[in-house]
């Protein structure tokens, strides 16, 4: 199991939370529990299984809502 | 496709802009209806792009956003064929969005500062042995830095070559630069100001100092309260509650219009940012000045304190005790130099502080050292037995005690001096009276919170009561209790919870940990332990107990700007309603147009927080 940061361009609407965390948590290979949308960092923090799922999956699920992806830090969870 | 719209969402709203006032301005000017109708419709059609687009990705994860409720009145309205209503819906749906992000950005700046202050890259030494500058991701536990004057020292590591002066002002808050040469540790976030180090990196990312600061002012500012998760949870289900109710209208009026209106009115918009704005704004304000206020919980809590209890050493005071009374018995200059001898041996607080007393003095050989736990020290020093210590000790050597150096004591005691005398061969010569100093400014602090509503300020300490009464009625405490053990502490604050009371403890070290956790809020000093500062609820950062005031101050403020806005936007969305059932004004133009003042009003309202400052006495 990996963490990932992911940096966002800056949320402006609480219901972006809602949807990106709508369409992170729907990826398998990501632990549905560890999602954290801060809207106010405009980051995601997240727990994924490196086997089921690259982070630049979760990356596109999330620009594919139409949100920038700014860069994303992975580490050892 | 999708991307490019939605990126280009501002042009958009400014040529619907355009379009609009072509539109309005042909119809009132030349009363051309057909170019005013095309201009509309263009700006409707426009300007409802970015806006379905965002609605299709929100259904995707099946999310009723504000977006669907617009889009449905909007194709609503263009298909009855109302171009003003949707041009105008969109239009300002969009200016809206902008505005909105525009004043965000404005009432996060606090925060950002702040971790704008993270360095970001470093200078490594390679495989090849020389340093190459590399993004501050790929610098690991282990690497070799290199950091140079105006240089930010990018993690936390020690020094192993190299020396120079750091400015630590990111973390401490003290400004005056420290020096730093081999083995010393040195911190992410921190300025060289003058030097060249090389530094091996023990820390880094989210585990440097600077990184767990920025990681709880971030965390703080979007763990959410019990109010704010209710009103998710509420918005979760407004949406499309809202939407439903829109179509029962449709159903039971056959009316069309009045439908796609109750779409646009009940719009929760400020509702849903109104909160979290004043919440940012607070803790943007906090952040900047040294008050980390670890989310909006806390914030609820703080503001409604009426008891406040304080620890002692370190917390209203310095915590460093001072030689702050001396009577000398004997002409004999000797003695001091005697004291001084004695006393640069030992490593006791009291003994530390008369060697910084007595500054330079004569140097003697001390013999047959022989420490008294508890009481103090005897030796003998040039052929001379000098014995130092408290009453306990005078006594035990059998060392006489005349009235007038009784009386002094007595005084000293009511003071609140630790007394240490000094005799030479059975008679004294010195009495020193020994206190820790009180922060300066603390009493106009106290006065201060008491300004603020605190009813009950409390000292609970370890020390001896004549002590602690003094420091009391010195600062106008309304109780206080001395011997206190930290189980004591947490006893007592269970007692006074019992009674009803908001209680906030303010404390430094790993002893008031467990008072800290236990209170309602806990406060801790931010010089203190790492455990201190993760088990309390507002860290005051700079260990500026002159902080704690404006701490209160803010969280009274952010918890009655919360108030406002939820007021302000609930306020907004019953009017609405209540005008378009029973007043003949009320369009889905105007409701929109409202809907996207009250959001500014109560972002703007947010932004004052930004420039609060407590009012000093």
């Amino acid at each position: 199991m990996k963490k990932a940061t992911i940096y966002l361009e800056a949320l402006t609407c609480p219901s972006c939370m809602q949807k990106i965390e709508g369409a992170t948590k729907s990826l398998s290979g990501v632990d549905k529990e560890s999602v954290k949308v801060l809207f106010n960092a405009s980051k995601v923090k997240l727990i994924f299984d490196e086997n089921q799922i690259d982070v630049a999956d979760i990356e596109r699920a999330i620009t594919s809502m139409g949100y920038e992806v700014k860069k994303s830090q992975v580490t050892e969870s | 496709m999708q991307r490019f719209i939605l990126s280009k969402r501002n042009h958009i709203a400014a040529v619907s802009a355009v379009l609009i006032i072509i539109g309005f301005a042909s119809e009132l000017i030349f009363s051309y209806h057909p170019v005013a109708l095309w201009a509309l419709a263009i700006a409707s059609v426009l300007g409802v792009f970015p806006i379905a687009i965002q609605a299709y990705q929100a259904l995707k994860v099946k999310v009723i956003s504000i977006d669907v409720l617009v889009t449905i009145a909007v194709i609503g309205a263009f298909l009855l064929q109302n171009f003003e209503e949707s041009a105008i819906v969109t239009f300002l749906f969009l200016f809206g969005a902008y505005l909105e992000q525009r004043t965000l950005h404005r009432t996060r700046s606090a925060i950002r500062e702040l971790t704008e202050m993270a360095p970001d890259r470093a200078l490594k030494k390679m495989g090849n042995g020389s340093f190459e500058e590399v993004a501050i991701e790929s610098v690991s536990v282990g690497d070799l830095l290199l950091v140079k004057t105006g240089a930010k020292v990018p993690v936390d590591g020690k020094v192993v070559y190299g020396s120079g002066y750091v400015n630590e002002a990111s973390i401490t808050g003290e400004a005056v630069p420290v020096g730093k040469q081999g083995k010393s540790p040195i911190f992410a976030g921190t300025i060289v100001e003058n030097g060249t180090l090389t530094m091996i990196a023990e820390r880094v990312g989210e585990d440097t100092t600077f990184g767990k600061i920025i990681e709880l002012v971030e965390e703080a500012q979007d763990a959410k309260s019990e109010a704010e998760r209710f009103i998710d949870s509420f918005s979760k289900y407004y949406t499309p509650a809202v939407l439903v109710f829109a179509a029962l209208v449709w159903v039971f009026s056959q009316d069309v219009e009045l439908a796609i209106t109750m779409l646009v009115l009940g719009c929760p918009g400020a509702l849903v940012i109104g909160v979290p704005v004043s919440h940012v704004a607070g803790i943007g304000n906090g952040a900047r000045l040294g008050v980390l206020l670890k989310g909006s919980e806390v914030i609820h809590d703080f503001s409604k304190v009426d008891t406040m209890i304080f620890d002692k050493t370190g917390t209203l005071t310095m915590g460093k005790p001072v030689v702050s009374d001396v009577q000398v018995y004997t002409k004999n200059q000797e003695v001091l130099g005697y004291l001084a001898s004695v006393e640069i041996e030992s490593d006791h607080p009291l003994a530390q502080a008369i060697v910084t007393y007595l500054g330079k003095q004569q140097a003697y050989a001390v013999e047959h050292t022989q420490v008294v736990p508890g009481k103090g020290i005897a030796a003998t020093v040039a052929g001379h037995r000098v014995v130092i210590g408290n009453r306990s000790l005078i006594h035990q050597e059998k060392i006489l005690l005349p009235l007038q150096i009784q009386e002094d004591m007595d005084r000293y005691e009511q003071q609140g001096d630790s007394l240490v005398l000094t005799a030479v061969d059975g008679e004294v010569a010195i009495l020193m009276g020994i206190r820790d100093q009180l922060r300066p400014g603390v009493k106009n602090d106290l006065l201060m919170l008491k300004r603020l509503g605190v009813k009950h300020m409390i000292l609970l300490s370890g020390d001896h009561q004549g002590t602690v009464d003094h420091v009391g009625r010195e600062l106008g405490l309304t109780e206080t209790h001395g011997h206190m053990l930290p189980q004591d502490k947490a006893d007592y604050i269970r007692k006074l919870q019992k009674q009803n009371r908001i209680v906030a403890f303010v404390g430094d070290g790993v002893n008031d940990s467990p008072s800290i956790a236990l209170a309602q809020v806990g406060i801790a000093m931010g010089g203190g332990t790492d455990v201190a500062i993760e088990t309390s609820d507002v860290v005051l950062m700079q260990s500026d107990f002159g902080r704690l005031p404006h701490a209160l101050g803010l969280a009274q403020a952010t918890a009655r700007n919360m108030r406002q806005n939820i007021g302000i936007a609930v306020g907004v969305v019953l009017v609405l309603l209540f005008s378009l059932f029973f007043s003949d004004w009320m369009s889905m133009s105007v409701g929109m147009l409202v809907h996207e003042a009250s959001i500014l009003v109560v972002i703007l309202n947010g932004m004052r927080l930004l420039r609060y400052r407590v009012r000093e006495i």
